[in-house]
């Protein structure tokens, strides 16, 4: 089972060669010059799109060995190890993931807003979705305090380390994503630049909003489950 | 298909040369300036950690004719020494340095599609150096747990540098980590998205493709080495239990419950045999092109060489538990990794065949490149089939605790990619620096290491058949069985390690003194076709290609090409009557 998930790092590596396989098969000296001129060229965006494509590769690894670490720790396969205690989730968890459902949906309404050009509601939107982040964030540390404050804290329960550990490592990818979301915030607030120029950074910020959704949703349910 | 240079525009790059000297040489985001300072900053930490290793020999060869370390630092030096040559020189030579330096100039682009996360790869990777080298300073000096930092060793007491300097280590691989990713990033998306004009992938020179795939195993390899350094951490400083097991020591029982040493070493071993690779695959890469080169002969099956990267790469990511076999994981793995492992060695010997056959009847010009790349192919090989003694499960078990293991991983990934790291420099040199490095200190340089390695690690293969454990800080009444010759070997093997090393004065003394008086190379000294000698200037100034970016007509072989003027076509060459498609590409 472990290595099953293990195994989950390496699909990640399996999609970026999906991306390139194509290109493997290509006979260049069957065409007889050099590429025509009328190609389209790569664009700046495209560009950042496969930068930020390559560090979600990176995202999974380190989130699947996390997972199967957890998983080997637990004893999984063999019988469950003996200090592992399952630690009983804060019900605020059910509303943090609501909420970061509400900034991900928003995010995807802020990419709308300025494919249709309009800017206020595209400011107003990537706002919510940044508030709605925030909000999520404090409803983790709020889950930490409740966890702690219960008669069972003890860092040397696993099933507990694990916890702290896995939202911790989320949520530091989310602070991350919350730096570039303020960048652009900023930037749009001082009007420093047009609409389209907004376009890529909130279309990154949505992909990348919506992977660490997937993540947290799949941490939650792993957390739910054991 | 969207190989076309984003570097093409200018409006998006700034491609203003910069003007101060603090821009230009030490907060420069030029990726050739980047790749010197990797360079620098790796060979220069690989200079301690050869000392190290001259220190623990001279113990080894002579343990009554020195006191000049103590057990306890014969085992911070054979960790640090272990860690700083894998991670700190090697990985960070390949990749941050010929990396940097070469996939911008073989792809026919301006610079790395991510400038500034580039420049601050190397400011963390400075970074992550500093911090290990703050393990030397700090109370109880640096951890001594062996360079792969098994627990519960690793962080209990009476393991050397048990308090800082296993922090010490594990903040230091995480900082590395993350220079990795902001580096890595850059060479897999520079290579995806700003090839010149003309370069499809199958017409990239086997450096970039070595570079390029070793750079996807880090991006998804490093991960499980950052993973263990985090949990490992946490178990050191607040006493979680993720790895540590319950136990006594020194009479009393510790904080720990019942936590899983067999868990970090899966971790690190997922880790720990891509990083082969990810020293290796450069290395295959840019030997090839140095035979081919200096063989004046076109590489020989190209497209299976690719392909045969490609498949080292997805398979060294399940071959990992070949490094556990005496772990005392469920013996059924046993059997599923030495299969795998077996497996490995098919791509790996394809490379091997193609390499002698380039060369086979070629017009070889025994340069000093060239010597280098042959040596790599001799030692290869020796190496690489003492892996297939211990990849078989059987035959490891006796031998994994012994000096044959030390002889192999030095042979097959310290003294190999070392070997082209050489040859690679100075096959390189005159386009960095526009000088040529003396030959002849080059033929000395080549001959004495050659020849010493092979009088280093040849006798050791020879004790670890006798059973001589490995990480003994001395044999001398302590182990009944081992004979007299062991210790003359001992004796031998430490002298030539003094040799070897001191031979690479003479290196840096070239590195140093050509760089003013070096013959002057001009723009191609060796003739060669890929693109980074057609550059309009040696060394290439900023933005690398002057006001036009190059186009690419043929793939980076063409040399001998029946009925061409010269001997070789550069890849920027026009297809015509006088310089056709050489039939080698299409059969290749």
């Amino acid at each position: 089972m472990s290595i099953t998930f293990a195994f989950g790092a390496l699909i990640a590596g399996i999609v970026v060669w999906a991306v390139i396989v194509r290109q493997l098969t290509v006979k260049p000296w069957e065409v007889q010059v050099a590429a025509g001129a009328d190609e389209p060229q790569a664009s700046r965006f495209g560009t950042v799109k496969i930068g930020l494509w390559v560090f979600l590769a990176v995202v999974t690894s380190l989130f699947g060995l996390f997972i199967s670490a957890y998983y080997m720790r637990m004893g999984h396969g063999h019988e469950v190890a003996t200090d592992w205690t399952p630690v009983i989730e804060p019900r605020v968890l059910w509303v943090n993931s609501a909420l970061l459902v509400a900034s991900s949906v928003a995010m995807q309404w802020a990419r709308a807003n300025v494919l249709r050009g309009r800017a206020r509601a595209a400011f107003d939107s990537l706002l919510i979705a940044g508030l709605a982040t925030l909000a999520f964030l404090a409803g983790q540390v709020f889950a930490w305090r409740e966890l702690q404050a219960t008669g069972f804290f003890s860092a040397r329960n696993p099933a507990l380390a694990f916890f702290y550990l896995l939202t911790a490592v989320h949520g530091l990818h989310l602070l991350g994503g919350l730096f570039v979301w303020a960048r652009t915030l900023v930037r749009m607030r001082r009007r420093e630049f047009e609409l389209i120029e907004a376009r890529p950074s909130i279309e990154l910020c949505a992909i990348y909003w919506h992977y660490l959704l997937l993540v947290w949703l799949v941490l939650f349910a792993l957390l739910l489950s054991t | 298909m969207a190989f076309v240079a984003i570097a093409d525009r200018d409006h998006e790059h700034a491609h203003d040369e910069p003007r101060t000297w603090i821009r230009k040489y030490v907060w420069s985001q030029d990726h050739k300036v980047i790749a010197i300072q990797y360079g620098v900053v790796a060979i220069s930490i690989g200079l301690v950690a050869l000392v190290m290793s001259v220190l623990m020999r001279l113990q080894l060869g002579f343990p009554h004719a020195f006191s000049l370390i103590a057990p306890q630092d014969y085992y911070q030096f054979i960790t640090m020494h272990g860690m700083i040559m894998v991670i700190y020189l090697l990985t960070a030579l390949f990749l941050g340095g010929f990396g940097n330096y070469l996939i911008p100039l073989m792809c026919g682009s301006r610079d790395m599609v991510f400038p500034y996360m580039n420049m601050l790869s190397f400011w963390f990777y400075l970074l992550a150096v500093l911090v290990l080298v703050a393990g030397f300073f700090v109370p109880g000096g640096p951890t001594g747990a062996g360079w792969t930092l098994y627990p519960p060793q690793a962080i209990s007491p009476g393991t050397p540098g048990v308090t800082w300097g296993i922090i010490s280590m594990l903040a230091s691989l995480a900082i590395f980590i993350i220079a990795f990713t902001m580096g890595g990033l850059n060479y897999v998306t520079t290579v995806l998205q700003a090839r010149c004009r003309g370069m499809t992938l199958m017409r990239m020179p086997l450096s970039v493709w070595g570079i390029f795939t070793a750079s996807v195993l880090g991006l998804l390899a490093f991960p499980a080495l950052f993973v263990s350094a985090i949990m490992m951490m946490l178990d050191s400083t607040i006493g979680t239990s993720f790895f540590m097991p319950a136990m006594a020591t020194m009479g009393e029982t510790s904080k720990y419950s019942g936590g899983s040493p067999l868990l970090f070493q899966h971790l690190f071993w997922f880790f720990g045999h891509p990083e082969v690779y990810i020293v290796a695959l450069p290395a295959f890469g840019i030997v090839s092109d140095l035979l081919s080169t200096h063989a004046r002969r076109n590489i020989f099956g190209y497209r299976m060489m690719v392909w045969a990267i490609l498949a080292i790469g997805c398979l060294s990511f399940v071959v990992w538990a070949h490094h556990m076999y005496v772990s005392g994981m469920n013996p059924y793995f046993g059997f599923f990794f030495a299969t795998t492992t077996l497996i490995i060695a098919v791509p790996t010997a394809i490379k091997v065949y193609n390499w002698v056959l380039t060369i086979w009847r070629g017009d070889v010009h025994l340069t000093v490149p060239m010597l280098f790349a042959i040596g790599f192919i001799f030692t290869f090989v020796n190496g690489g089939l003492t892996g297939l003694f211990l990849g078989n499960v059987t035959v490891d078990v006796p031998l994994s605790g012994t000096y044959f293991v030390v002889a192999h991983f030095h042979m097959v990934m310290g003294v190999s990619p070392i070997l082209v790291v050489f040859g690679a420099i100075y096959h390189w040199y005159p386009k960095i620096t526009g000088r040529m490095l003396d030959e002849t200190l080059g033929k000395w340089h080549f001959w004495l290491t050659f020849l010493g390695t092979y009088s280093i690690y040849l006798p050791m293969h020879y004790l670890g058949i006798m059973g001589v454990p490995r990480r003994y800080y001395a044999y001398d009444n302590a182990i009944e069985f081992i004979p007299p010759s062991v210790h003359l070997a001992n004796e031998w093997i430490s002298v030539s390690a003094l040799i070897v090393a001191a031979v690479q004065l003479i290196f840096l003394f070239n590195l140093v003194w050509s760089y003013r008086h070096g013959k002057e190379a001009g723009p191609n000294p060796w003739r060669a076709t890929s693109l980074e000698w057609q550059t309009p200037d040696t060394p290439p100034k900023h933005g690398n290609w002057g006001k036009e970016l190059p186009v690419v007509h043929r793939w980076a072989y063409d040399y001998s090409v029946p009925g061409a003027p010269e001997d070789f076509i550069p890849q920027n060459v026009p297809h015509s009557a006088n310089t056709p498609v050489s039939p080698h590409e299409s059969h290749s």
